[in-house]
């Protein structure tokens, strides 16, 4: 009974080869076809992704391959298996201090900032316009201020000059100048405390709009259905509402937390005492831009690489569930 | 009476928690402003001020010394403070303008044709901001070098052009075109070329001028790729100055504050006249799923 639609296997079979050549034939006439009628859009993309291609894609697949090699600019690489990757996780003990800073630094940062971020982008738009410009560029000043967190390096002196250490002793809470700068129980907070005053950046602007464009009417629906207070209108209709910012934030603030170097390096200088600032960065910096082993800076970037790619795509993923 | 009693019935806000949470961001707000506050009045201290036991966080008498000094501190040097300040401005306004050009070129098409192999782009433009350009370092060594770049302006200006943050917001600044607006352009004759610079770009200006601000913090101060890759003194910019008058102690402390509040003014100005423009293209700025 079924057989009248059951396909006749060998009607299919000879039909088989000439159909494939015709459907390749009309596919490569379809690509010619779009390269023709997109040529336009070709010119046009082409400036930039030739540059992107060549200072962006190609060397995070260079860097990869290199990380499997010795190579010191001068001779050609050598192929070395994994021994540069054995070498950082088994012998450098400096590269493990740079791991756990980089990770501490980032695990703090990168929260609290983030969520600085959101709260004070939420506390702001509820004022009058004027006034939210005018907080708006105060909180977000700093970032854009260039190198003035250098500043910093005075209020944190080390001598009774510095005006942390003459404001403490004047109220005496303390009797003789701290080395803030390089004393290491101090260095890693210092260095957080800066990264923090300089991180209401560019996600910072994003959920400030991402606020201002939240539907009204979604917030008197809210009220009818039986939102009680702030936090409850938050959760269930203003966070919900700006996911796309929230993850664009995160994506920001999370690169952000874990690049840190220049300001590390001219706070707390290069090494710095102790290694207590070195991140992974400054120790690829070290690598790549001193000693010039190159496979092994490679290896070190490798490894900055995956970890910042999968703690973005894992908080991606966990911000899809936001309000859900 | 209903719809009153409706816009009435509004969510319960305490006045205690309001007060705490605007004190909240009053603190927070001293605490961002104290050191920029502080970097413009030590750039008027007089030098007994400077040097004043116990350190005062406010200026007393303020005065130009400071900039004067920085004037005679280079007046005979052999670069001239001016040659510093023109390579600072070169770097910022051509790699600027070039990638706004470039990157807002290579959005329209991401945005408004369809063509295959669109999305696979996007993405790793998407990715591509996952990671910090540092992850490039060495491999870019290497292309500079080859590509005979090493001690010249192209070393910083041609990555710069191709900064991912202007292409990713630009690109999702320029979906919410209407797609009437340019098939209408299309039907009248316009070529795409024409379509992207006479339509798209003046529509788009919100958006070009985000991209000023975040191509000018990446190029005014504290690019990498400047320090690395320029020797030349003639070529440097006001960082390397500023490093040299840093190296000379204690006794710069006046010049180098006149230089950090001269270094700050300029992005903080361009925010300021700018904020507007910045805020109508971050509303577009998320991820879409």
């Amino acid at each position: 009974m079924n057989a009248i639609y059951e396909p006749n296997p060998n009607l299919d079979q000879n039909k088989a080869p000439l159909a494939a050549k015709h459907r390749l034939k009309a596919k490569m006439l379809g690509h010619w076809k779009d390269v023709k009628r997109n040529k336009h859009a070709l010119v046009l993309l082409a400036p930039y992704f030739i540059i992107f291609f060549t200072f962006t894609v190609l060397p995070v697949l260079m860097s990869l391959v290199l990380s499997f090699t010795y190579f010191n600019m001068l001779e050609a690489p050598r192929w070395i298996g994994w021994a540069n990757y054995a070498r950082l996780f088994a012998q450098d003990d400096v590269f493990l201090i740079a791991l756990k800073n980089t990770l501490l630094f980032a695990a703090i940062t990168g929260p609290i900032s983030y969520m600085a971020c959101f709260f004070f982008a939420w506390l702001i738009n509820g004022l009058p316009p004027k006034l939210r410009a005018f907080l708006t560029l105060v909180l977000y000043a700093p970032s854009i201020a260039g190198n003035t967190y250098l500043i910093w390096t005075l209020l944190f002196s080390s001598d009774s000059y510095g005006y942390m250490n003459a404001f403490l002793m004047k109220w005496g809470f303390i009797l003789e100048p701290v080395q803030w700068l390089q004393d290491p129980r101090f260095m890693l907070a210092i260095l957080i405390l800066v990264q923090l005053w300089l991180s209401l950046g560019t996600a910072f602007l994003a959920f400030i709009a991402g606020l201002q464009n939240v539907d009204r009417t979604l917030y008197e629906a809210g009220a009818i259905d039986g939102i009680r207070n702030r936090w409850q209108e938050l959760w269930f209709i203003t966070l919900p509402a700006m996911r796309p910012q929230l993850m664009f934030g995160a994506v920001i603030q999370i690169t952000n937390a874990f690049a840190v170097a220049e300001i590390s390096i001219y706070l707390l200088g290069f090494p710095s005492v102790d290694y207590a600032a070195h991140t992974i960065v400054t120790h690829l910096i070290d690598y790549g831009t001193i000693r010039y082993e190159m496979g092994y800076a490679s290896a070190i970037a490798t490894v900055l690489f995956v970890i910042m790619l999968s703690t973005n795509l894992i908080t991606q993923k966990l911000l899809r569930k936001v309000g859900d | 009476m209903k719809g009153i009693s409706i816009r009435s019935k509004r969510v319960n806000r305490s006045w205690l928690m309001d007060i705490f949470l605007f004190l909240l961001l009053g603190l927070v707000a001293v605490f961002m402003a104290l050191p920029l506050v502080f970097t413009i009045s030590n750039a008027f201290k007089p030098l007994d001020e400077i040097f004043i036991f116990p350190p005062r966080f406010l200026v007393r008498n303020p005065t130009f010394d400071n900039f004067r000094n920085l004037v005679i501190l280079f007046a005979d040097t052999w670069v001239p403070f001016s040659r510093y300040v023109f390579n600072t401005f070169f770097i910022a306004i051509l790699g600027t303008v070039g990638h706004v050009i470039i990157a807002s070129a290579a959005a329209y098409p991401l945005a408004k044709v369809r063509f295959p192999g669109r999305n696979i782009l996007f993405s790793l433009v998407v990715m591509a901001l996952m990671f910090t350009p540092y992850v490039t370092q060495v491999p870019n060594y290497m292309t500079v070098t080859w590509l005979g770049m090493v001690d010249t302006y192209w070393a910083v200006i041609l990555p710069a052009f191709g900064m991912t943050l202007g292409l990713y917001l630009m690109k999702q600044f320029m979906e919410q075109i209407p797609d009437a607006l340019i098939e209408a352009a299309k039907v009248d004759g316009a070529s795409e070329y024409r379509i992207f610079w006479q339509i798209v770009m003046p529509i788009v200006k919100p958006a070009w001028l985000t991209l000023i601000i975040f191509s000018l913090q990446n190029l005014w101060t504290g690019n990498s790729a400047a320090t690395r890759f320029i020797y030349s003194e003639q070529l440097k910019t006001v960082d390397a100055a500023f490093s040299q008058i840093a190296a000379g102690g204690l006794v710069r402390t006046g010049p180098v504050a006149a230089v950090t509040l001269l270094m700050m003014l300029v992005p903080i100005t361009v925010f300021i006249v700018t904020q507007s423009n910045i805020i109508q293209t971050m509303s577009t700025s998320g991820i879409k799923e």
